[in-house]
């Protein structure tokens, strides 16, 4: 996600990068034990944020395992449920995944969790490039209040919210200091 | 930013940000028509109406493809099997059309302007895909898209367009559009071909074809429209293309990496020698491929709009 434009909200911190890279490496290894090893497995980040958040478990599950998993970039715009509905054109991004997803289990990576529309345009964008045997979901943070019935199989943190409020992830990929921010009614427009 | 127009007329009336952000939007429909499944759903439920009241086969099949891979419906009205023939005008044509709750019709015809005063008419975003000697806005764009590909850059080239500049609706957009974004123009042509005063846009004119060459980096050879104009504009098929014609010696001397590009169909033996046509600088089939890239999303992006 961008940074804010003009006076910066109030920020209330959730998470620093510390906690962050913990739980990073405690979903990796999830990852990992869950699916017995990494045979068969690929990681697809969600663009914008969920591209280097994949990219780090993707380094910590080598770090485990020896192994460099398949990386791919979705971009779920031309899937989103809104398109046409908004007053300005959602930026198009390429979708990279240059390994064929059939037959893979094939972990999702996204910031937040938040309505599920985001991930329901990503798993109808994975089944057009093939048929994995199994999408899971890992996240940095839920936040609840789905409006589909998803859930995700590994999670950072799960933080109670309003729905107004705003949940912020920063990055150092992204040109920030790693942090998760609650911001109050900052305008979520980006991820519904 | 947005693209904040209904229509896609001419390349003339676009801004460099617009143009830049057109080829963006192309860029990921190029991985789409890569996969195996080469469809999105960003226009499904919009319907695309292909109107060509002028004979053409890759233009419309270039459309029809874009407007399929996004999951449009996509109707082909041509006149031949319409009731054009019976006398009904542009207007109430396109009214009919519109009243079948259109969301964008593509336009050919053969009277400049033809696309511009239907958009006054229709709440459906129209684009032009070809207006008499006018423009032909989206082959302007895929040209664009062609050049930075494979150049990295549009800014500083220099370019030439070769051949009948007078009649061709394709060397004007992609005139505008070169200019438009920093490149140098070149046009290149027996003067009968050139038409008066069009210096005045900013661009070199050359009537010899080897003076034009030195330092060129990508040529576009335009067809001789033999079914549009007959033979009076030059002596003989053979002169025209010993003095216009490109060939391996004419690439060899521009001293460059150059890109040759061709709207197609390309006539061979005339206007490009078989040798340049299969060599691995001409981009001519790239074209075609970046075609649907760039008409997907620039059905996209005016599909976005309420």
């Amino acid at each position: 996600m961008s940074s804010i434009e003009n006076q910066p909200p109030e920020e209330t911190p959730i998470m620093d990068g510390h906690e962050m890279g913990r739980a990073l490496t405690r979903i990796a290894h999830e990852i990992v034990e869950r699916n017995k090893g990494v045979k068969n497995l690929a990681l697809v980040g969600i663009r914008t944020a969920g591209v280097p958040l994949a990219k780090r478990l993707q380094k910590i599950i080598r770090n485990i395992e020896q192994v460099d998993v398949p990386l791919g970039e979705l971009d779920i715009t031309l899937y989103r449920d809104d398109l046409g509905l908004r007053k300005n054109q959602p930026v198009l991004k390429r979708t990279d995944i240059t390994f064929h997803i059939s037959d893979l289990i094939v972990v999702l990576v996204d910031d937040v969790l938040f309505s599920g529309r985001t991930i329901r345009a990503a798993m109808d964008g994975l089944m057009d490039l093939g048929r994995p045997a199994e999408i899971q979901l890992a996240v940095l943070i839920d936040r609840g209040h789905r409006q589909l019935p998803i859930r995700a199989n590994y999670v950072g943190k799960n933080i109670p919210t309003s729905r107004d409020e705003n949940i912020r992830v920063f990055l150092e990929e992204l040109g920030d200091h790693d942090r998760v921010c609650k911001l109050e009614s900052g305008g979520q427009v980006d991820q519904p | 930013m947005s693209l904040k127009r209904k229509d896609l007329l001419s390349i003339s009336s676009l801004s460099p940000e617009e143009i830049d952000l057109i080829l963006e939007a192309a860029e990921p429909f190029k991985e789409v028509s890569g996969r195996e499944i080469k469809k999105v759903p960003a226009l499904r439920g919009k319907t695309v109406v292909n109107l060509f009241f002028e004979p053409s086969t890759r233009t419309s099949t270039s459309f029809e493809l874009a407007a399929k891979r996004l999951s449009a419906d996509v109707i082909n009205f041509s006149p031949g099997s319409s009731s054009v023939v019976k006398g009904e005008t542009l207007l109430d044509t396109a009214r009919n059309i519109e009243s079948m709750q259109a969301d964008i019709i593509v336009l050919r015809h053969s009277s400049s302007g033809a696309a511009e005063s239907l958009a006054r008419h229709v709440r459906s975003s129209v684009i032009n895909a070809g207006d008499g000697w006018h423009e032909h806005p989206t082959q302007g764009l895929l040209d664009l898209f062609t050049i930075k590909e494979k150049k990295g850059r549009l800014s500083g080239l220099s370019v030439a367009i070769v051949g009948d500049v007078a009649h061709s609706r394709v060397a004007r957009s992609d005139i505008h559009a070169l200019l438009k974004m920093g490149a140098e123009v070149r046009v290149v042509g027996p003067p009968t071909m050139i038409p008066a005063f069009i210096e005045r846009m900013g661009v070199k004119v050359f009537s010899n074809f080897d003076a034009a060459l030195p330092g060129v980096d990508v040529i576009i050879m335009l067809r001789l429209q033999l079914e549009r104009q007959g033979r009076s504009l030059f002596p003989s098929m053979r002169e025209y293309a010993t003095l216009y014609g490109l060939n391996s010696e004419r690439v060899q001397r521009t001293g460059t990496d150059l890109l040759v590009m061709h709207p197609g169909p390309i006539n061979r033996g005339v206007e490009i020698s078989h040798e340049v046509a299969d060599s691995s600088q001409a981009a001519i089939l790239d074209q075609v491929s970046n075609g649907v890239a760039v008409r997907m999303g620039l059905m996209y992006l005016l599909s976005q709009l309420q």
